[in-house]
Order: C-alpha cells, then structure tokens, then sequence
C-alpha cells in the first residue's frame, strides 16, 4: 500500500494515474507539456519502519480460513508475508513448514489433503518458485486436490529495487499454471486479497477439487495498514457439491435392479470417509462385485464383494458396468494394444453409465480427460454425494425376489474373493527367498510388523509395487491409503508421503511410506524436513535400481526396432555408482537403515524402525528389491 | 477367451503345428540366466520368473518358473506376442538362445508351500 504522500507512484496510486492517463485524449497527451523526468532520489520524510504491514491482515485471512501449516521454501518476493506468520502469527495456524524444494511443498500439500481433507497453503515465488512447483501443481489438478498457493510478485516496477526483483516479477504470475488450476487472481487491495481468498478456498473445496493460486503482491504485504477501518474478512460459506438429478438417479436404480451381472468400479469416488460408507451400501443391497482403482481408499480390499484383482474378466463379462469418478472410462471397457500399430477393442456388451464430476473441470491444454467413451447414462455429478439418493432409491425398488436373486449372486462372489486371495497368498511364496528381496516379501514383512498399529500407507499403493499391499495387507479403514499422484510426475512420493504424516501425526497413526528410488531422488531434502519439524514416517526404500517403467518403456521400443534389446538399462538405470539411501537419510539428520539384500534381515529392521516412528522419529530403511 | 490365449493353449497342447521352427533341443541354463536379464525378460517376470502386477493396476507380466508350457509355446509367443509384451524377432533373439533361458527358468526350484511361510498365514 502506498503512502498518499508518496511522491512516487506506489502500487495503488500508480494504477489510478495510470488510469487517469490512459483516459486522456491523445492530442490532449501530445499538447501537454513534457513532465519533468522524476526524481529517484527525491527527499522525503522518510518511513523506515511500520508495525502493521498489510502482510498482518493477510496473515488474518489465512487464520480465518483454518490452515494449519504453510509449507515453503523461503523467498524474497513474499518475505512479508513470511515474517508475518512467524512473528505477528506466532507461528501457529498456520506453522511455517521448511522446505528444500517448491515442488515437494505443494506436493506435502498434496499428501497432506488426502488424509486431513482440507488443503494446505503453499508459499513461493511469483516466478522462479512456481516454475519449480509447477510439476506437483499439475499432479494435483489431475488428482482433484485442493492446494492453497500463494505466489510472492512486485507487479510494480517503480518499487523494484535490485536486479533479482526484477528477475523475480511477473506481469501475470498465475498464467503458467493456469492451464491446470482451478482459480487464481492477484488482488491490488487488501479488501480484494481477503474476498479473492475466500473464493478461493471455497472454489478450490468445491467438488471437482483442484490447486488454486492467489498472487500476494509485495507493495501491499510491505506497507502500513495503519488507520484502515474499512478492512474485513467476508465468511467462509462452503459449497455442497453438485448431485445427481433424481430422475437420472431413478434410471440408474432400475438398471442396477435389472442387471444380472453388474460391476461397480470406483475412481477417485471417495473424497471423505464417508464415500467409502456409501460404497458398501450400495455393494451390499445388489450383492454387486466393486473393482476398486486405487486411486482413493474406496471400498476393503478384504470384502467378500472386492474383487478388483478380476476387473477384466468382469467387465468382458458384465451387463451393466457403472463407474463411479473413473477419469479413464474408455480405458476400463477396451483393450489397448501396446504393439507398434495402435488398436483398441471394446471387451464388453455391457451398458455403461457413470456418476462423475470430471466434465464440470475439463481443460482443454492439458489433456487428462482421457478418450472418449460413449455410455448409456451419464450423470454430471459428484459421485459421493450422489449415492446416498441413488441407494435410497435402490432400496424402493427392492423385492423379495430381487434380494433372494441378489444374495445367491453375491454367495457366488464371495467365493471368487476368497480364491482371489488364497491366489495372492500363493503368487507371493514364488521368490521368497530371493536376493534382491521380492516385493511381495517385502510387502509382507511390513505387514507382520504394522498390522497390530494404527497405520496408514502414505504412499505405495500403485502399481511399481505390483499391488502388493493390497493384496497382502488389511485395508479395512476409510484412512488406510491415499491413492496415488494423479499426474504419474516422479518426485510426488516422498513429499505427499512426510505431508501426509504430519496430517497422521496428531491422530498417532503410523505412516508408512513405500518410496520408490527414483522418485525420492527429485527432491530428497523433503527427508530434512521431516526430520526437521519431527514427522514421524516409516520410508521403506523399493530400491529397484532403475527408473523401472522407463526401462521397460525403452525394451518395448528397442524390441519394436529390431534393434539393441540388452541396451534398454542405458539412461533407465540408477546404478554404478549404487545410492546409499540409509547414509542419505542419516545425512538428513533421521535414522537409516540398511542396505538390505536378505531378506531374513528384514523383519528385525522394520520392527526397529516401527518403535522408532512411534517414539515420534523418522525412519528410512533401504531394502534393496525385485524390479515390481 | 480371447484370440491370444486360444493359440496359446494351441501350442501348449500340440493342436498347432508350429512350421519353420527349429526343433527344441536342451538348453544352456548358465547362458540362458545370464541372457534371461540382459535381454529383459526379468523386467516383467522378475529375476526369479515369479511374475509382476496383476490388473486392475497393470499386468506386468506372468509367472514364468517354473515354466508350465513346452518351450515350442514360448517360442511361438515370443515372437508374436499379445497384451504388453513386446515383440522378440529372430533377428535379435535366436531360438536357441529362448531355449536357453527356458532351461534356466527350468532350473529355478519352486517355492516352499504357502501353509509353511508363517508371514502368508497373517
């Protein structure tokens, strides 16, 4: 904010005169006398310090809004605001959070979202900390999480005082992640900083979620609020999301009653421990098979209607597939030829319909929304606030005759899931003994060593880990894992899982973090931070080694050229020299342990590492392992 | 059942003839380990051939040891293969060389019973 006095243009006066200019005429511009040149070292009564800069009231916006941390890697263009927090804050609601990296901050934010349920804020700068977050910002988008980002700029030139502020500002700070956030604005008042805030957040809760970005300008954050009376914090109203109209809702409940052989497959369904309630209600009234993405904790893997290890075959042979925030319909119901020439084939006759919110968040740049794929009933809505009615009116249109039928299927279901696991069980004992460790032992070692805690899988759910987890491990609770990074950009793990610990942290969960190599190796310092503001984490290394997916990516090419089929590791690998993740995390300031290539040294290993995280520590364990 | 698997099951029980093949012979198992990694096949299958990720979250690749199909199947799928796994022309992988990592992958004992390994009884 400018001193009215200010014979330089300060922001707003700056803004208003140029305003005033523009509306000139330009013969009236060309007949005005030439202004004198200003003087840039004009005396003055000279401001030297002010005790209520505007970054105060921003500082009150974000406490009205419940943040509980900022994560940040520090930066001059919002250092107000940052001084703010930690001293006119007390640093508290929210904490300042020390970060190595702007990607692994929006990325905790990320992690930290899917087990609290309401975003984090980020701080960075306006130009060269965006860049750097942008990766994680995008995994985000495509996982329909909200991150609260503030961007530090100085729009106003004349206020710039070195040649790194220049470096650091930007006309339109926003605009290079626009394509793949929600909502962003730069406000030029405090009162519009507090009213794009709320908005803001309220857009970003709003289902389909997504990362919204609020530029905090340095003019505003630096200069006195003093004698402003005008200032207020409009209330926070959250949205209710959107729901399926009830006779779209109606046609679904008959299909489902008509259908012999229905499959539900869920998405990113569950946005809150409640999706997951609703999913096995519906399950349970139609004794209808759930095949469950992963992408969020929708639905126990050890119920007897889990049966997402069978999804091809139950699709090829269902009559209804319904999908509830499937991002990749077109995908579920075709097959896809990996082979040189492209070719995809429809597996099924089934009639297809979707409850889905995706289309209400579609951006046409960046292309997550997948292909195309025709079905018989759409329903342009949040899916977990939806089937509470659709349920309803399942239940209307139950008979006895339809129940009976319903639960002689759901019998038979019952047997395929219990083949399913004791097939598990068995797929498991093949390279049990191996060197490197198998990532089914390995799965299982954890599972002996967690299964009597309160635990969480924080990151490990996918499939670098051939599903393991999932089908060894009891994930009976609506927190039990949090899916995966949405965008598959490397370097999500390891932040989303320290981000997700601390949201288990008060909660004395035991957060497990099955982190792949590779990914760690974008941004390791986030094991500083964890070590630094004491989250307790179990990181179990999967060190394969390799970029294993591109390594094959590069064998599929080499074999489709006829050409170099034992070259495939060259620019995949991670080895030669071998990275020691235990002497890494050490380095960090946390325990590590390892390497460990037998896997009889395992179980001793995570039992220590469990104690320790629950002392509070964080804990890495390099195990050295299968490919998947 | 589709096309892929039909053939398979084809070759595995003789139904197919399968021209212009060499005739099997038995393998070198010490050769064929070394070639079972240097040419990929672990990539998928696993150093041991115990097989990768099952669907819904990506097929990597099924148990290949101890092998239950005659090596004549596995030459033939390798060369024309299905689903994800890339193709293994001649030009870059002989037939006595696939017969080599068939008598490595015969040589990998199978596991203990599962009602033996206490972990998988949890």
């Amino acid at each position: 904010m400018s001193n009215p006095e200010d014979p330089k243009p300060g922001r707003r006066n700056f803004l208003s005169h140029a305003s005033a200019m523009a509306a000139l005429a330009p013969a009236a511009l060309a007949a005005a006398p030439a202004p004198a040149q200003e003087s840039h070292t004009a005396a003055k009564a000279e401001v030297l310090t002010t005790e209520r800069p505007g970054a105060d009231f921003m500082i009150d916006v974000f406490k009205s809004l419940g943040f509980e941390y900022v994560c940040a890697n520090p930066g001059s263009a919002f250092r107000a605001i940052q001084e703010s927090v930690v001293n006119y804050g007390g640093n508290t609601k929210p904490e300042f959070l020390t970060c190595l990296h702007e990607e692994s901050s929006v990325a905790m934010g990320h992690g930290y979202f899917k087990v609290e349920g309401k975003p984090l804020l980020v701080f960075a700068h306006g130009t060269v900390g965006l860049q750097h977050a942008s990766m994680a910002i995008y995994n985000a988008f495509c996982d329909r999480v909200p991150v609260f980002i503030v961007l530090g700029n100085n729009l106003n030139a004349a206020t710039r005082r070195s040649n790194i502020d220049w470096v650091h500002s930007v006309q339109d700070a926003a605009s290079l992640v626009r394509d793949f956030t929600k909502f962003d604005d730069s406000p030029i008042s405090l009162h519009q900083f507090a009213e794009s805030s709320v908005r803001a957040y309220k857009i970003a809760m709003t289902a389909p979620s997504a990362p919204v970005v609020l530029v905090a300008d340095a003019d505003l954050a630096d200069h006195p609020i003093e004698g402003r009376t005008d200032l207020t914090i409009p209330k926070l109203a959250n949205t209710s999301p959107p729901t399926g109209d009830p006779a779209a809702v109606g046609e679904l409940a008959d299909m489902l009653m008509q259908a012999q052989r229905p499959v539900i497959v869920a998405g990113r369904l569950a946005r809150t421990p409640a999706g997951m309630a609703h999913l096995i209600e519906l399950a349970e009234l139609l004794q209808s098979p759930v095949v469950d993405l992963g992408m969020r904790m929708n639905f126990p893997n050890r119920h007897r209607l889990n049966l997402s290890p069978n999804s091809r075959a139950l699709v090829e042979n269902a009559d209804l597939v319904l999908g509830l925030e499937v991002p990749d319909f077109y995908g579920l119901v075709n097959r896809i030829s990996r082979q040189l020439e492209y070719s995809s084939q429809l597996i099924t006759k089934a009639k297809l319909a979707c409850i889905s919110a995706g289309d209400r968040l579609a951006k046409s740049n960046y292309q997550d929304f997948q292909r195309y794929q025709p079905v018989d009933l759409d329903l342009a809505a949040d899916a977990e606030a939806t089937l509470p009615s659709l349920v309803e009116a399942v239940k209307k249109r139950m008979t006895g005759d339809r129940r009976r039928a319903f639960e002689a299927r759901g019998a038979e279901y019952a047997k395929q899931h219990a083949a399913m696991r004791e097939k598990a069980r068995v797929d498991a004992s093949y390279a049990w003994d191996a060197s490197p460790v198998s990532v089914a032992r390995m799965c299982a070692e954890i599972w002996a060593q967690i299964k009597n805690e309160d635990w969480c899988l924080v990151n490990g759910s996918t499939n670098f880990l051939s599903n393991w987890p999932l089908r060894l491990w009891n994930f009976d609770k609506s927190y039990r894992h949090i899916g995966s990074s949405g965008g598959a950009g490397m370097g999500y793990g390891a932040p989303a899982a320290v981000g997700a610990a601390l949201a288990n942290k008060k909660y004395g969960r035991v957060s497990v973090n099955i982190q792949t190599d590779g990914d760690l190796m974008y941004a390791p310092g986030v094991l500083w931070t964890a070590a630094h503001h004491r989250i307790p984490l179990l990181t179990i290394m999967h060190n394969n080694r390799a970029y294993h997916q591109e390594l094959m990516e590069v064998q599929i090419a080499a074999n489709q050229h006829n050409r170099g089929i034992d070259r495939a590791h060259i620019g995949t690998t991670i080895d030669d020299p071998n990275i020691n993740y235990a002497k890494l995390a050490e380095s960090m300031g946390m325990m590590g342990i390892g390497p460990i290539e037998k896997p009889d040294d395992l179980g001793p290993a995570i039992r220590r590492g469990v104690e320790a995280v629950k002392r509070g520590e964080p804990v890495l364990i390099d195990v050295v392992t299968q490919p998947r | 059942m589709n096309r892929s698997v039909v053939v398979l099951f084809a070759l595995m029980t003789g139904v197919l003839p399968l021209a212009g093949q060499a005739p099997a012979k038995a393998g070198n198992a010490e050769n064929g380990k070394q070639l079972y990694v240097k040419v990929g096949c672990y990539q998928c299958h696993g150093r041991q051939g115990q097989g990768g990720a099952s669907a819904p979250f990506g097929s990597y690749g099924p148990r290949l040891a101890p092998p239950k199909v005659p090596v004549a199947a596995i030459r033939a799928y390798v060369r024309h293969p299905s689903g994800g796994m890339p193709p293994y022309a001649a030009k870059v992988l002989s037939d006595a060389q696939i017969d080599d990592i068939y008598a490595f992958l015969k040589t990998i004992p199978s596991p203990p019973a599962v009602k033996d390994i206490p972990l998988l009884n949890q």
